[in-house]
């Protein structure tokens, strides 16, 4: 009975979605009103249905309801609960149940705090996301019913994929798809402004806190399953390039340059009809990472079971969406005219840098993607883009544009002085020069991309401190008056500097992690000692254990730093029974100076077991960075300017003092 | 200028169809390295129970053979076991087996059990030798003809499509000694 109450719930929700993405457009283009007045109620409409949807596919994931296939398939009864409830998106059908969710959700809040916004423009965004919202609802509906019954009942369930069963990953995909489709609403607002002709700093100020949200949301979604991926695939690796893994960059790169372009038109009132396309460019790659994931043209271990119906479904919904809003940037944008003029050496100018980095960025990995699929296609020759394409392309992109965004900050809007900027950048030049010299000091065959990667990272961390101290006057006034301005910088340039320094936190992670990292892979009897960097690994035996809904073979390693014991550390081979599947747990211990890492393999008593162990300097500050960068996010939108309402707010003040 | 604000479309046109066609290939099909190479070299002794072990002189006799690799522990290797019986029952040519990474005593009560349709068993405990032959992933089988080259491989469980208009039809083409037009 509940899962049909679920049902019912979703085609009632297709039908608000209809109402909300066709009438309020139909009201906004004649002047009607109460057909404009439609779309904050049916967006509310919308998102309480699909909740209760929501609440009923939980609830029978909850309760094990095996009559209901999705639940059968994916779920068994002796699954944590914590992984009863991620089971619910750890599929197709329940991962887009909850992506429509997050959509409404979305659409709701802009219904709600949108109040501010001009009537039509509000109208007509919530229609985009109301047609969004019939697209997705009529994929669920059509092809991937995430509530088909199974009748007879089976006593038991096939059981969740035993690699998802991890925490990380728990919470992984719903950061995923905050990101993604947070996008969405910038997608809407460039859309409508493409409808209304008019794109100026307003229309920027109400874009950015939406895609700073999804921004922030993507970057952590990111952190999460790059972790999950270091931790639980036991390769000891956290990036490796996989379509899966760049279909959650791209839109990220894209993103990324979006923020940017957005301040240009905010402050300036120019880059419009760019600004517009990235907007649109963003959401379509967040689209586009759907369809590869869930169409089956592409063989990932992210990838969903895939249905070529699906994949036809999504491939038209991508076509009108995408191609529909590029027709409509083909016609529209042309009239979109900037009016603020820049010299090239100008904050404009070093933000435009950033965009055109980023976004050649994000062609290559388009490319790397897509590269593959477009061979196939044409003569069948089968091939994969490695990590050694995606490096060759990314570094002599990202160094540049690591080595700007230190000097850009410090670049005047219309006009900068780059000599001015450059001197005020000499503490961070200094910080360059000593980091060569340690670089140059723990010498390592990696020598260039080592001092390369250690050089930006003092640069840019130095550079964002330097731009902060500047703003703060640190050494120029007294140190009270210092902390005073420190207090009153708005929380969007605190955001700025804090994300920036994540970046170089990354930078800084990803090098030192890459470069001086020690792996020994060899074969091991119990009572042996490795030493690995620094520390030794003394190897204890292997013991079988049994968990839950498993058996383990249980490694055991003595970690000796200094003479003395300090921890012992238990990797794993785990064989669950259902679905029957083998997995590695590496057993790590995470520090901010480095990390310990061990994995145990096959092998027996007599003649050993395969081990694999690492020692990892400085890996945690990659995601480290990436949540400080986030977090950079949250603080610039928490920013009193990027709240919504507090310009009328302040509106109100102003007009009760002047009373 | 017009033409800077068309661009993306054109290029997401292109993009489309690139997609469009790409969902109607099968990414799973993975070319072997293997094909037209001759057999690797190998012996192994046969499974627990059976008398005739594989070796690279087996496929090697002037008689073209099938070679599937299997394991108990493998399901789709239950689904595809009365394909391979049928096959033997077609005495078209010896189906050899290469038990992958097994138990000796999971495999004897598997081959007692379900039937055994192979002339002669390898027992490839530690998976070396499926290394040698590009194993991917069980099951796996591959057609060598007689003079031990590898012609054919298939990737995942046989279903009946693949038997009828791949495996069968390659087999007679080789035993009559003509050029086989049979994709693999």
């Amino acid at each position: 009975m509940i899962p049909e109450l679920g049902h019912i719930a979703l085609i009632l929700a297709l039908c608000f979605a209809l109402v909300q993405g066709v009438l309020p457009l139909a009201g906004a283009a004649r002047g009607i009103p109460g057909w404009i007045a439609l779309a904050p109620q049916a967006a509310m409409g919308q998102v309480l249905l699909v909740a209760f949807a929501f609440g009923c596919m939980t609830y029978a994931y909850v309760t094990s309801d095996f009559s209901v296939l999705n639940v059968a398939e994916n779920s068994h009864t002796l699954k944590p609960m914590l992984y009863k409830v991620s089971g619910v998106w750890g599929n197709h059908e329940g991962s887009l149940l909850l992506w429509i969710l997050i959509l409404t959700i979305f659409g709701a809040a802009v219904a709600l705090f949108g109040r501010n916004l001009p009537a039509t423009l509000k109208a007509r965004v919530l229609a985009i996301q109301g047609l969004i919202g019939v697209g997705f609802l009529s994929f669920i509906l059509f092809t991937s019913n995430p509530f088909a019954r199974l009748l007879p009942a089976p006593l038991e369930g096939r059981g969740l994929n035993p690699l998802l069963q991890d925490p990380g990953l728990a919470f992984h995909p719903p950061f995923l798809y905050l990101g993604y489709v947070g996008f969405s609403v910038a997608f809407s607002f460039a859309v409508a402004a493409l409808i209304e002709g008019r794109v100026d700093p307003a229309w920027a100020r109400w874009v950015r806190p939406w895609t700073l949200a999804a921004w922030c949301f993507l970057t952590i979604g990111i952190a999460m399953g790059s972790w999950w991926a270091y931790y639980e695939l036991g390769w000891g690796g956290w990036w490796f390039w996989d379509p899966v893994e760049n279909a959650s960059f791209m839109p990220w790169l894209a993103g990324t340059a979006l923020l940017h372009s957005a301040v240009v038109v905010e402050k300036r009132d120019t880059l419009k009809s760019w600004t517009v396309l990235l907007a649109i460019l963003t959401f379509s790659l967040s689209l586009l990472g759907t369809f590869l994931v869930r169409s089956g043209v592409i063989n990932s271990v992210h990838a969903f079971a895939t249905d070529p119906t699906r994949g036809v479904f999504i491939l038209i919904f991508l076509a009108v969406v995408v191609g529909g809003s590029l027709a409509l940037y083909a016609f529209r944008a042309p009239a979109l005219q900037g009016v603020g003029v820049f010299a090239p050496l100008s904050r404009e100018g070093a933000l435009i840098l950033n965009n055109l980095l980023l976004a050649v960025a994000c062609a290559a990995v388009l490319l790397g993607t897509l590269y593959p699929l477009a061979l196939d296609a044409i003569n069948g020759t089968k091939v994969s883009v490695g990590p050694q394409y995606f490096n060759a392309v990314f570094v002599p992109l990202m160094a540049p544009l690591i080595a700007a965004v230190a000097i850009g900050p410090l670049l005047a809007w219309k006009r900068g002085d780059l000599a001015a900027a450059l001197r005020r950048l000499l503490p961070a030049a200094v910080a360059v020069i000593l980091a060569l010299a340690i670089g140059l000091w723990l010498h390592n065959e990696r020598g260039f991309m080592a001092l390369l990667g250690l050089g930006l990272a003092a640069w840019l961390g130095l550079g964002a401190l330097c731009e902060l101290a500047l703003r703060v006057k640190l050494f120029a006034a007294p140190l009270a008056d210092s902390l005073q301005r420190a207090r009153f910088l708005p929380r969007a340039a605190w955001g700025m500097t804090v994300a920036h320094l994540g970046v170089a936190l990354l930078v800084l992670g990803i090098t030192v992690s890459e470069t001086w990292q020690v792996e020994v892979q060899q074969v091991m009897k119990p009572g042996e000692i490795v030493q690995v960097g620094p520390v030794q690994y003394r190897f204890q035996g292997v013991t079988p254990v049994k968990g839950p809904n498993y058996t383990a073979l249980q490694g055991r390693f003595e970690v000796i730093e200094d003479g003395a014991v300090v921890r012992e550390m238990r990797p794993a081979q785990r064989r669950y029974q259902q679905p029957p599947m083998e997995t590695t747990e590496a057993a790590i211990r995470p520090s901010v100076w480095a990390d310990l890492y061990a994995v145990v393999g096959e092998g027996d008593a007599e003649r050993g077991w395969v081990v694999r162990l690492y020692w990892k300097p400085l890996v945690s500050w990659i995601w480290l960075g990436a949540l400080v960068m986030a977090f950079g996010g949250f603080l610039s939108l928490s920013d009193r300017r990027l709240r919504v309402g507090a310009p009328a707010a302040r509106r109100t003040a102003a007009a009760a003092a002047a009373e | 200028m017009r033409l800077t604000y068309i661009l993306p479309l054109i290029l997401f046109v292109l993009i489309g169809l690139g997609l469009a066609v790409g969902l109607t290939l099968n990414p799973r099909e993975i070319p072997s390295a293997l094909i037209g190479k001759p057999v690797p070299e190998f012996a192994l002794a046969p499974v627990q129970g059976r008398a005739q072990g594989l070796s690279t002189a087996d496929l090697k006799t002037g008689q073209a053979s099938v070679v599937n690799v299997f394991a108990s522990w493998c399901v789709p290797c239950r689904v595809e076991h009365p394909l391979l019986m049928a096959l033997k029952r077609d005495n078209l040519v010896p189906i050899h087996g290469l038990n992958y990474k097994d138990d000796p005593a999971d495999v004897a009560k598997w081959l007692d059990q379900l039937g055994d349709p192979f002339s002669r068993t390898g027992a490839d405990r530690n998976g070396r030798v499926g290394i040698d032959w590009g194993v991917y992933g069980v099951p796996e089988t591959f057609v060598v003809d007689g003079a031990g080259q590898i012609v054919c491989k298939h990737v995942g469980p046989l279903m009946e499509w693949d038997l009828d208009n791949k495996i069968r039809p390659l087999l007679r083409d080789l035993a009559a000694g003509r050029a086989s037009k049979v994709k693999c």
